[in-house]
């Protein structure tokens, strides 16, 4: 409330801190509870009176557990192919329809942009059992393919693209037509770098959505070797491990630690992407 | 290459100057660029979105159960079944309650964050941060971990209270307690997000308005926060309110890790009845009819929700 630049008074600042610091605490309290526990026997975990560290230091054997016993390293393989695969054929097929929209002039560009919209409102849940159908139908059930194929189109990536390819300008594009480019060249050596933010905003929003995605997983992959990393965690928690949560706890750091120490790296890039999806 | 010809000398868009047949030429020259650009986009769309949503509709009028080969028609029968159905009315009923709980605690919560960040310049990007965190973090391993404090016998939450003489319970196992429980979790993801939505608008107020203040004598914290910052954070305050509403009802992750619906129907939500009924139960046409009821209830908020943005912000 105070404009950028005021300085608080010392007993204002003080209780500025101490309010901040209890939410933050609250906020942080299960991830520092996680890592207590992942470094824990199960005595100690099992014992009614609390400490942060353990007298009896149980790390090696619970994410020893976590890595073979639950073939964590698996999953979050697949997690990476997956997000990889996800992200890189919706840049290849956004990208040209955003351009298409945002720079040329054709019949039928309000209608394409209408579809786009109405891709846009729908949540992705919904579509779980058409998808489920036409994944069964086409044999593509409990393989890469099918945790794959229902995201290679994002009407979000489209209509974030084409928003910032209209803030190019337009004699950008007629300098490379004049210098003999295509207009496929145009947008992937002209645009997409110039775009370089959006494109990072929304690698974020796509990695992070599908790393932590649930509900698709659940439905289209039944073979443990297929799981991405949160179906993975929710298995081996379901499974005979539901109560050792020494390994629970050193898995859950396993699949979390990728993004949260990308997030500490660029934190600004995090919340940036993020939030652009509300934003659209 | 009538065409290309034309492309390449092509005009700027105020192209006054262009004879009528260059002006066709170019169109027709852009109509099949574009094709060739869009069309990859136009068939997925088409086929992983649209009429996906055209057949869930047409699912929920029909008696399809997976793995059947009949199929009749059955009006809206679907409707009236979940109508009828407890689970499903409980977890519609589930799902209000838990947004009227994580809705306002995240809203205020955020905003009150975000307002207590903007009040000082030092930590700022550590304070952002650290609420921050629980949004990005794989919900499906957070919500074991909640399990674990959760946990009634050797979890940090039950020996907190124990210690200071507060009441412990079963958290997750008890009817009164497990859908509050399951709210509070919702509020601790979301609450950095709305904070950041937030942080946008604080940023975006104008400091005239401020100084403005100042000159009427709005100079104490509170006549600030009362004159200026408050009612212009108006339209941003509904805005979030929509986008945690949406993310409210797309409760998932947390009760099929957490509870699978239970005790009973107690934490039942509308995403986990409907992934049951056309999953496990493989009533495909009942659990459309959920589904659409779903798609009712996301689409009218997200179209709310264009709407706020429409009125701030203009793409054209």
């Amino acid at each position: 409330m105070s404009p950028a630049g005021q300085r608080l008074l010392w007993p204002a600042a003080i209780v500025r801190h101490a309010l901040l610091l209890a939410s933050g605490g609250l906020m942080l309290l299960p991830f520092v509870w996680m890592a207590s526990l992942s470094l824990k026997p199960p005595g100690e975990i099992f014992r009614t009176s609390f400490s942060l560290l353990p007298e009896h230091w149980y790390a090696i054997e619970n994410y020893g557990k976590a890595l073979t016993a639950a073939s964590l390293p698996r999953y979050m393989a697949n997690g990476v192919l997956v997000c990889v695969a996800i992200l890189a054929l919706q840049i290849l097929i956004c990208a040209p329809c955003a351009y298409a929209l945002a720079k040329l002039e054709f019949r039928g560009r309000d209608l394409l942009f209408g579809l786009v919209l109405i891709g846009l409102l729908i949540p992705h849940q919904v579509l779980a059992v058409p998808l489920f159908v036409l994944g069964y139908s086409l044999g593509l059930l409990n393989s890469y393919a099918a945790l794959i194929f229902p995201f290679i189109v994002s009407p979000f990536g489209i209509f974030l693209f084409r928003q910032f390819f209209r803030s190019i300008p337009d004699d950008l594009v007629h300098a490379a037509r004049l210098d003999g480019l295509s207009e496929f060249a145009i947008v992937w050596r002209i645009m997409l770098p110039i775009a370089m933010p959006a494109v990072i905003a929304f690698s974020i929003f796509s990695v992070v959505s599908h790393w932590n995605d649930l509900f698709w997983p659940l439905i289209a992959v039944k073979s443990p070797n297929l799981m991405p990393p949160a179906l993975g965690v929710a298995i081996f928690h379901g499974g005979e491990a539901s109560t050792e949560y020494g390994p629970l706890m050193a898995g859950a750091v396993l699949v979390i630690s990728p993004l949260v120490l990308a997030f500490i790296v660029a934190q600004r890039r995090f919340i940036e992407g993020l939030t652009s999806a509300s934003l659209k | 290459m009538v065409i290309s010809t034309s492309d390449d000398v092509r005009p700027g868009r105020a192209d006054v100057g262009a004879s009528a047949s260059q002006v066709t030429a170019r169109r027709r020259g852009d109509a099949l660029a574009a094709f060739a650009l869009a069309g990859p986009a136009i068939v997925l769309l088409l086929i992983l979105f649209i009429l996906p949503v055209a057949a869930i509709i047409v699912i929920a009028l029909t008696d399809w159960q997976f793995g059947t080969r009949s199929l009749h028609f059955v009006g809206l029968a679907n409707f009236a079944g979940i109508w009828a159905d407890e689970a499903f009315v409980a977890s519609l009923r589930n799902t209000l309650v838990y947004a009227s709980i994580v809705i306002p605690g995240t809203v205020l919560g955020g905003l009150g964050i975000a307002l207590l960040i903007e009040s000082g310049n030092s930590l700022r990007n550590f304070y952002r941060a650290i609420h921050f965190l629980p949004f990005m973090a794989t919900l499906a391993a957070m919500a074991i971990v909640w399990e674990a404090l959760l946990h009634p016998t050797i979890g940090l939450v039950n020996g907190t209270f124990a210690a200071v003489g507060l009441p412990t319970a079963n958290w997750l196992r008890e009817e009164a307690t497990v859908l509050p429980v399951l709210a509070l979790i919702g509020i601790w993801q979301n609450l950095g997000f709305a904070m950041v939505l937030f942080l946008a608008g604080l940023k975006s107020i104008p400091q005239d308005l401020y100084d403005a203040a100042d000159i009427d004598g709005a100079d104490r914290w509170l006549d600030r926060l009362m004159t200026v910052t408050l009612p212009m954070l108006g339209p941003v305050a509904m805005f979030v309110v929509i986008v945690v509403a949406l993310r409210a009802f797309e409760v998932f992750d947390t009760v099929q890790i957490l509870t699978q619906g239970g005790p009973g129907h107690a934490s039942d939500v509308l995403l986990h009845t409907l992934y049951r009924e056309s999953f496990e139960f493989l009533r495909a046409g009942y659990g459309a009819a959920m589904t659409v009821v779903f798609l009712v209830i996301a689409v009218t908020l997200t179209l709310i929700q264009a709407r706020l943005i429409g009125n701030k912000v203009h793409y054209q």
